[in-house]
């Protein structure tokens, strides 16, 4: 990792990366202005969201180049965030009516 | 008393203690934020009502903050490869902008919160401003602990360069990553706030 080559190499990632950033950034405002109807319009923007964050942490955060414990650590995160993302979201759906 | 594993690997998670570590905190702040976007989801589907992002709050100055953040990400990597080159004037250089940044981000964060407070739109108001400024509240003061540590790595922290030059790079990387995850829970918090 501290070989010059190398880190040119990564520098001109970290542009090509923070290009497509902006790119994205126009893209999800642009799409906004469409007024889409709201579960197409929460998609897109969940969806564009997502491939702008998994570019930070790919390329910014060097997760793409990590050890494996770190996406153990991260893989069980995200296992137990939408456990409590969903489990109220299902009790929501699924009520006791009296 | 030295501090073990500052700069090589421990054996058993093949990571220097610092790496880990921070990485620990991080899924402790995915945490904290992912409970609050449930929070925000679950308010959402639960109201009667829900205003449009766009028909309360300020999307092209918050579009702005966005390439304001996004920038920081990319000037805070440089700052960590320009130290790898062995380049301090650069790393001082782009750790200087990613602080500048920081603080573009909260002068419009202040702008956006003051026209709000002056039109009478407080937390108090409605649902929606209470968890908007709730979120966003708590990611600036998550932007200010990351200056606070940029600004003493670039200033008086920056002495550890001279007598260890390594742990002073791991600690930049590490500080960096807690940087880049408050860019990407901005890059979430945009669109679902401002957006939808």
């Amino acid at each position: 990792m501290g070989d010059h080559a190398d880190i040119d190499r990564q520098v001109r990632t970290y542009i090509m990366v923070f290009v497509t950033l902006m790119a994205l950034t126009i893209i999800t405002v642009a799409i906004s202005r469409l007024h889409l109807p709201i579960p197409a319009a929460v998609a897109v923007a969940l969806i564009v969201a997502t491939i702008k964050g998994g570019l930070v942490a790919s390329y910014f955060m060097h997760l793409i180049s990590e050890r494996k414990l770190i996406y153990w650590v991260l893989g069980f995160t995200v296992l137990c965030f939408f456990t409590v993302l969903l489990l109220p979201l299902w009790t929501h759906f699924d009520p006791i009516h009296n | 008393m030295e501090i073990p594993y500052t700069v090589a690997e421990r054996p058993d998670t093949g990571l220097n203690n610092g790496k880990i570590g921070i990485w620990l905190f991080l899924a402790s702040e995915v945490m904290l934020f992912g409970a609050l976007f449930a929070t925000y989801l679950m308010l959402r589907i639960g109201a009667a009502v829900w205003p449009r992002g766009d028909s309360i709050l300020n999307v092209p100055l918050a579009t702005v903050n966005t390439i304001v953040l996004i920038s920081s990400s990319v000037t805070m990597v440089m700052a960590w490869a320009s130290l790898k080159r062995n380049d301090f004037g650069k790393f001082r250089l782009f750790q200087g902008l990613t602080v500048l940044a920081g603080f573009g981000f909260l002068t419009i964060k202040y702008i956006e919160y003051s026209a709000k407070f002056h039109h009478g739109l407080l937390p108090s108001k409605n649902t929606f401003l209470a968890i908007y400024f709730l979120l966003t509240g708590l990611h600036g003061l998550h932007v200010i602990g990351g200056m606070v540590v940029n600004g003493y790595l670039w200033g008086p922290g920056a002495k550890l360069w001279k007598t260890d030059p390594e742990h002073f790079t791991n600690r930049v990387e590490n500080s960096g990553l807690f940087w880049h995850f408050v860019d990407l829970v901005w890059i979430f918090l945009f669109p679902v706030l401002y957006l939808l």
